[in-house]
């Protein structure tokens, strides 16, 4: 008992060091963010007066005079609309290849890590050029067809390890309940992996979120530069002042999507959900 | 009309191995056919074939009187009970029951009426709404009892369901399953490797040996007249004694004495076989003074242990013998191993023989008894094919 505790004190402890190490550049961007342009030289950390000003500079201005909002729109969509395609295919190739044998297979599987691994900035050269002579540049399709080839490995690989987890004979017993394979696969094998899914969504989401390298070379408007991109284009008040608290603030800012991203899907990411299919 | 019908189907892996071997088996409506045999005999796969989880590689399957081999399970109109009961574990029981109506379409009224209904059968009113991992191994067990009875189906088919249930609890549902059976009068296939629970549930028994059928019969005609020494060995509990004879003159000489060959009704010419015969063929001497003698054989052996269990008394000793040589016995063998992890019955030149005694006997351990033994009883076998000889 007396060990456990002590454990348990360690264990806090250092767990309070990495949380403080991980969130103070997060908390010195909020305090800058907060602060009014003439103070983000004060170097303190507690902001001496709080403003909004940067935050509402993001938005003055409506859809077509904000350098953010467009962005912002952009990042969401794109994200999304990978993620969404990302995880259907990938949850189909991953259930094929959890469950059957077919020549390839081992062949499949390694391309996706070998792609998984593949440096993507080898690859924007030569797509800036196709892009161009094929009319997708500067457009959501043209950020989302990368984002797609580097995300599916990913999403394959996570979720073949669910899909292995559950048990085959609750498929077998589906279909003699009288379901077609693609309703045991989407009434009983998809929500069994749904820990599983909500994961890959995570990452896949995040990666897109995250990408500057693409969406820095692959655009040049706002027609379809995602915020990483437009943080970069970012001007200040005058030619004089340099654009940090927007910049903060606009970081600030689309960093809460992924937050709100986590938690929620962290509800579903239960493990064990499986427990009691099967006997043994 | 469902009967299940199978016509020389045979089951060939992608590694050439055959798991099924032509079989022919003609279940009739409503009737509780068991398919049982050591693990790896094929009966599994004989009942995923009629499942249409697996591809019958040859012959002919027929449900109710339609061919269904090319039908995928859904088609089948079948339901099956899993050795591990794959409930879904994300659903309630209710859910759990009512999925292959909602499957087909059904309303949800009529739904919830027969998901109650079910519930009531199996005692399951109160778990409704749990989740399977809430649930004890039996009470999943009846819900996966339930998901099949809800449907009113041609065929329950059932992979050892009970086997992973404690012991007593498995002899409860046992009578459960039987009396659940007969009350719905559905055609049945239940595959099991006990064969206890072949022997007290089925209406017939089908004995399988690597992929192929031995013998189909009731109980009591797999029990009496085993058509080879596989199936001889395999039924009955505990199992039947084995020991070399020789046919000689009109005379069967056994190591435990000779007998007159004629009643016996064997028609074959002089040689080796083997001679089996029940633990309940003997009895003490002592018991049944001489009234029998005419049709046995008196002998005295050396009781190695005895086992009193009240109402039997179960008396081991030896025979000195040169053994008992077939592949069906060896297969036998093999699997009591696994079963038990105990050492084979035979040993170097001794064959250890099992008597069902009288439990007024009086026999002692390390001492000799008179034992009588049925001679009439005596079940006789070709050591080359393992066929019955005698001719009924």
């Amino acid at each position: 008992m007396e060990r456990s505790s002590r454990d348990y004190a360690l264990w806090t402890i250092a767990i309070a060091l990495v949380v403080i190490f991980a969130l103070i550049p997060v908390l010195w961007l909020i305090s800058i963010s907060l602060k009014p342009p003439e103070a983000l030289t004060d170097q303190s950390f507690i902001p001496k007066s709080v403003s909004f000003d940067n935050y509402k500079s993001l938005f003055e201005g409506g859809i077509d005079g904000s350098p953010f909002i467009k962005p912002l729109i952009n990042s969401i969509g794109i994200a999304l609309i990978t993620t969404a395609i990302s995880i259907v295919l990938a949850s189909f190739c991953a259930y094929a290849i959890a469950r059957l044998e077919f020549p390839g297979k081992r062949v499949i599987l390694a391309g996706a890590l070998a792609i998984a691994m593949f440096p993507p900035i080898s690859t924007v050269g030569p797509l800036f050029d196709m892009w161009r002579a094929l009319g997708l540049y500067d457009t959501w399709l043209g950020l989302i067809i990368p984002y797609l080839t580097f995300s599916l490995p990913l999403a394959i690989y996570v979720l073949v390890a669910f899909f292995r987890e559950i048990p085959w004979e609750l498929e077998q017993a589906a279909q003699v309940d009288g379901a077609t394979p693609f309703q045991a696969f989407t009434k009983v094998i998809v929500p069994l992996a749904a820990p599983g899914v909500f994961t890959a969504a995570i990452l896949v989401f995040i990666f897109c979120w995250n990408d500057f390298l693409f969406a820095i070379s692959l655009t040049s408007s706002d027609a379809s530069r995602t915020v990483p991109a437009a943080l970069a284009f970012f001007t200040g008040e005058s030619s004089f002042t340099a654009p940090t608290g927007s910049i903060a603030a606009a970081a600030v800012v689309v960093t809460v999507p992924i937050i709100v991203f986590v938690l929620f899907f962290q509800r579903r990411i239960v493990a064990g959900l499986t427990a009691g299919a099967v006997k043994g | 009309m469902s009967e299940i019908v199978l016509e020389g189907v045979t089951k060939t892996f992608a590694d050439g191995f055959e798991a099924v071997k032509g079989m022919d088996l003609d279940i009739q409506d409503g009737e509780f056919m068991i398919l049982v045999g050591p693990s790896g005999c094929g009966k599994s796969t004989a009942l995923r074939m009629i499942a249409g989880l697996e591809d019958i590689s040859s012959g002919e399957l027929k449900i109710g009187g339609e061919t269904v081999n090319d039908r995928s399970p859904k088609d089948r109109d079948i339901a099956m009970v899993f050795q591990n009961y794959a409930l879904y574990p994300h659903m309630t029981v209710r859910e759990n029951m009512g999925f292959a109506l909602k499957l087909a379409g059904a309303d949800k009224e009529e739904i919830n009426k027969k998901v109650e209904e079910a519930a009531r059968t199996l005692d399951l009113e109160q778990h409704l709404d749990r989740r399977p991992a809430n649930l004890s191994g039996g009470q999943r067990q009846r819900v996966a009892m339930g998901r099949a009875i809800v449907r009113d189906p041609k065929a329950f088919l059932m992979d050892e369901p009970l086997s992973n249930l404690d012991a007593k609890l498995r002899v409860q549902m046992r009578t459960e399953v039987a009396r659940l059976q007969s009350k719905l009068e559905t055609t049945t296939v239940y595959v099991t490797h006990d064969q206890t629970e072949a022997m007290t549930l089925g209406d017939r028994v089908a004995v399988m040996r690597a992929g192929v059928l031995q013998q189909v019969g009731t109980p009591a005609e797999l029990y009496d007249n085993p058509r080879n020494l596989f199936v001889a060995g395999f039924i009955g509990s505990p199992a039947m004694n084995f020991m070399p004879g020789e046919l000689s003159g009109g005379k069967l000489k056994l190591p435990i004495g000779e007998v007159d060959a004629g009643p016996l009704g064997i028609e074959r010419d002089d040689g080796t076989i083997v001679a089996g015969l029940r633990p309940e063929n003997f009895e003490d001497v002592e018991v049944i003074g001489d009234l029998k003698e005419e049709r046995g054989i008196v002998f005295e052996a050396e009781i190695d242990l005895v086992e009193s269990l009240g109402s039997d008394l179960y008396a081991y000793f030896h025979i000195e013998s040169a053994g008992v040589q077939s592949d069906q016995l060896a297969d036998l063998v093999e699997e009591s191993l696994e079963e038990t992890g105990a050492g084979a019955s035979t040993s170097e030149g001794r064959e250890q023989i099992v008597a069902r005694l009288d439990p007024t006997s009086k026999v002692r351990r390390r001492e000799h008894a008179q034992l009588w033994a049925d001679t009439s009883k005596l079940h006789l076998f070709d050591p080359e094919s393992g066929d019955n000889l005698r001719t009924k």
